[in-house]
């Protein structure tokens, strides 16, 4: 590979505080050279690949904590290869995969597979969770140890919530022994049985069956008391209520150590966005009210919230076009992720390089990877953005397989016209 | 063959009925002046008209329903309607086919109008989004039932000339009831004070964004009041326990002649049926020819549908 110098960008760096005019180079490895108002036009040996980023915006390619992955059992829905045309359109270049597949990644062998078919398949780096317990049915735990060993960065039982109290309990004592990751998507199963939106008016007119706010914060809290009795590292996959946000920042103020998470979906919508029973935003956390969307956005901004997750959930259109209650939970987000949170910085609710931290360095650090940052030796992996361009959200344009977005028709502003992994230019808008 | 005076048209915007939310005053008023004309038909010897003549109207039931089908089904035969009711247990639905799948093949078949009641909320909206004819709602899970909201007010109409100024307790199972949704935006429309009286846990969320009071006691929910709706506690949509026993729900929350002793004394009692007697309703009230609206709620319903019937069948582009 030729060395690239990527010129004349805007480089926006967290980890290093860097937010300055520039370039960037990457050697014949594919791993970062030089970053930073030093590397300029000048003096390019002939040899060297030039590319010119006019000005716009170079930042680190995203990390996102949070997709779901058809391979293996529901390949129809989506696979690695078209996931990772989605993520590259969208400045996505490292993802964790949940393990809700079919079957269920939750022992060694089936990580091996997966890593495989991540290897053949994928063109952005797949970092594969798995499972809390067996099956993900909430019963015995898996291999925390083994599993690790064989690079699995963080278990969960995705959509699943670990409901018996003893059970958390032992699984924290036990994976703090290994130093794996826990990520827990709250919602207790039987406050929310049945639950189709958030409980409130909107579910009242609907007719449709409440989720309550009170299913997340329970587990929630609980988890946080089982935390100090046995600590580990613990992630709360995502956040939809005000109250669970009150709940979080009161536990980070005292100085307990956990990090949380937070769907683009929950930051940008409510739930009167759902209308006349639109299937496609049927999500797991729900959707909620204004108030709620405006507390999650005060809580990224206060460092209550750590991460900003796609969720990215693909559903083939026959299981979206049921009715509401039948339907299938989630939406495809991927590749709408990063321009959608620059809504939040275009309408001045969130700062730039807090968003683009959200996305990159937060979500590296808990993870512990080498991902999220511009440092000097590092895998290149980029993403360029043009931060103005505007553009309407069409689903037959989207690359994932599966075309559930909720934000049909949107108008966003900012767009990612070139993404990189480890060197390579993988993908460029036309 | 009888015949029918024609009233004037009012244009109708919706294509389908598939709540009172949708609903402008203009067009109740209109549905409610057409089922007027269709009360002395139906107790005249020669019921049949040739409004409907030649359209098809077919009813979609995938839940079980005794008054409601039963009412539709006479309604479009008056009216001389060619109706067939689709037995849901025996059809393809069961053998796994989706409600679009279904309403695609139905479409074929180039119906004039299809009546739906289905357990899910929202199910009418889907279908009437995937069909060229006229969707009614009789009934989607527990979100909206409008034509026993109109008949209600019908019911209502009849008896004391007008709902303005009235005021409506609706009482029992609110949480899981379509009927008490559709009547809450109904009687709002039309004038009427609404209270809502059930027990904390079976008060929907919120419910006072609809425009009602809540009352978790009976006594001061019926205070003063013309009209008493009593509702069914809806046993098969229960998950879990929502009241301790039906003896301690009656003895709070059952219509008995002491707690309807504070409403007023000419206060009419409604029910959209069925009855549980003894359960929310004492049985002596439930028949108690003064006061009971429930048999006259039953005969007036037929008259809603058939204009319901007429005027969305003719409606439709």
């Amino acid at each position: 590979m030729k060395e690239k110098y990527l010129i004349n960008a805007r480089i926006i760096d967290p980890k290093n505080q860097m937010d300055e005019i520039g370039g960037l180079v990457i050697d014949s490895k594919g791993l970062i050279k030089a970053v930073g108002k030093t590397v300029t036009a000048d003096n390019l040996s002939k040899d060297v690949e030039k590319i010119d980023l006019k000005n716009k915006i170079l930042i680190p390619g995203l990390v996102d904590m949070r997709v779901f992955v058809g391979e293996p059992g529901y390949e129809y829905k989506e696979n690695f290869r078209t996931l990772s045309n989605a993520a590259l359109a969208g400045g996505v270049t490292s993802v964790v995969s949940m393990p809700n597949t079919s079957p269920i990644i939750d022992n060694v062998s089936m990580v091996d597979f997966l890593k495989r078919r991540g290897r053949d398949k994928s063109r952005i780096n797949i970092f594969p969770s798995a499972s809390l317990t067996k099956n993900a049915d909430g019963e015995q735990m898996t291999e925390f140890g083994l599993l690790k060993k064989k690079g699995i960065s963080a278990f969960t039982d995705g959509i699943k919530t670990i409901q018996n109290p003893q059970l958390m309990a032992r699984i924290m004592s036990f994976a703090s022994q290994s130093n794996a990751l826990i990520m827990q998507h709250a919602e207790d199963n039987i406050l929310s049985e049945g639950g189709l939106i958030n409980e409130g008016e909107i579910s009242t007119r609907l007719g449709l069956q409440g989720i309550p706010a009170l299913a997340e914060q329970i587990i929630v809290e609980r988890d946080l008391s089982i935390l100090d009795e046995y600590f580990c590292r613990y992630h709360i996959s995502q956040i939809s209520s005000h109250k669970t946000v009150d709940i979080i920042r009161k536990a980070k103020n005292e100085g307990k150590i956990f990090s949380s998470g937070v769907s683009i979906n929950n930051l940008s919508l409510n739930e009167n966005d759902i209308g006349d029973f639109k299937t496609f935003l049927k999500l797991s956390p729900p959707l909620r009210t204004e108030n709620d969307r405006l507390s999650l956005v005060n809580g990224l901004n206060d460092g209550t919230i750590d991460v900003i997750v796609s969720d990215h959930k693909p559903e083939d259109e026959e299981s979206k076009r049921l009715t509401f209650s039948q339907a299938a939970t989630g939406a495809a987000g991927i590749e709408t992720l990063l321009p959608l949170a620059l809504e939040l910085f275009h309408n001045k609710s969130i700062k730039l390089e807090k968003l683009i931290a959200s996305m990159t360095l937060n979500p590296s650090k808990i993870l512990k990877i080498n991902k999220g940052s511009l440092d000097i030796g590092n895998e290149a992996d980029l993403c360029a953005l043009d931060i103005n361009k505007p553009w309407v959200v069409k689903q037959n344009e989207l690359k994932s397989k599966s075309k559930n977005t909720p934000i049909e028709n949107r108008k966003l502003q900012g767009q990612v016209f070139k993404t990189f992994v480890k060197g390579e230019l993988l993908y460029e808008r036309t | 063959m009888a015949t029918i005076k024609n009233l004037k048209a009012v244009k109708i915007n919706q294509n389908h009925l598939l709540g009172i939310q949708d609903l402008s005053f203009s067009e109740v008023s209109h549905i409610l002046d057409e089922a007027k004309t269709f009360i002395n038909l139906n107790k005249s010897s020669s019921k049949k008209t040739d409004l409907l003549r030649g359209k098809t109207q077919i009813n979609l039931f995938f839940e079980p329903s005794t008054r409601t089908q039963s009412s539709f089904e006479l309604a479009g035969k008056r009216l001389g309607a060619d109706v067939m009711s689709m037995n849901i247990v025996n059809s393809a639905i069961k053998k796994g086919e989706t409600l679009i799948d279904t309403a695609m093949t139905l479409n074929a078949m180039h119906p004039d109008i299809i009546v739906i009641r289905h357990q899910d909320s929202g199910a009418p909206n889907l279908l009437s989004q995937k069909v060229n004819c006229a969707v009614i709602n009789a009934g989607d899970g527990r979100r909206e039932h409008p034509t026993q909201a109109l008949l209600d007010a019908l019911t209502i109409i009849n008896r004391k000339g007008k709902i303005e100024g009235l005021r409506i307790a609706i009482c029992g199972d609110i949480l899981h009831s379509r009927v008490a949704r559709s009547n809450i935006y109904l009687m709002n429309m039309l004038g009427a004070e609404v209270n809502v009286v059930a027990p904390k846990t079976l008060l929907p969320h919120s419910i006072e964004r609809l425009g009602v009071k809540a009352f978790t006691d009976m006594k001061k929910g019926l205070d003063n009041c013309d009209i008493v709706m009593m509702l069914r506690l809806q046993n098969e949509r229960m998950h879990g326990s929502f009241v301790p026993s039906p003896r301690e729900y009656y003895e709070y929350f059952g219509l008995t002649p002491d707690k309807l002793a504070v409403a007023k004394k000419d206060a009419l009692i409604m029910h959209p049926g069925p009855m549980n007697r003894g359960v929310e309703i004492d049985t002596n009230l439930a028949d108690d020819i003064n006061r009971s609206l429930i048999r006259e709620q039953v005969e007036l319903g037929v008259a809603v549908r058939m204009a319901c019937l007429k005027i969305f069948c003719i409606n439709k582009k």
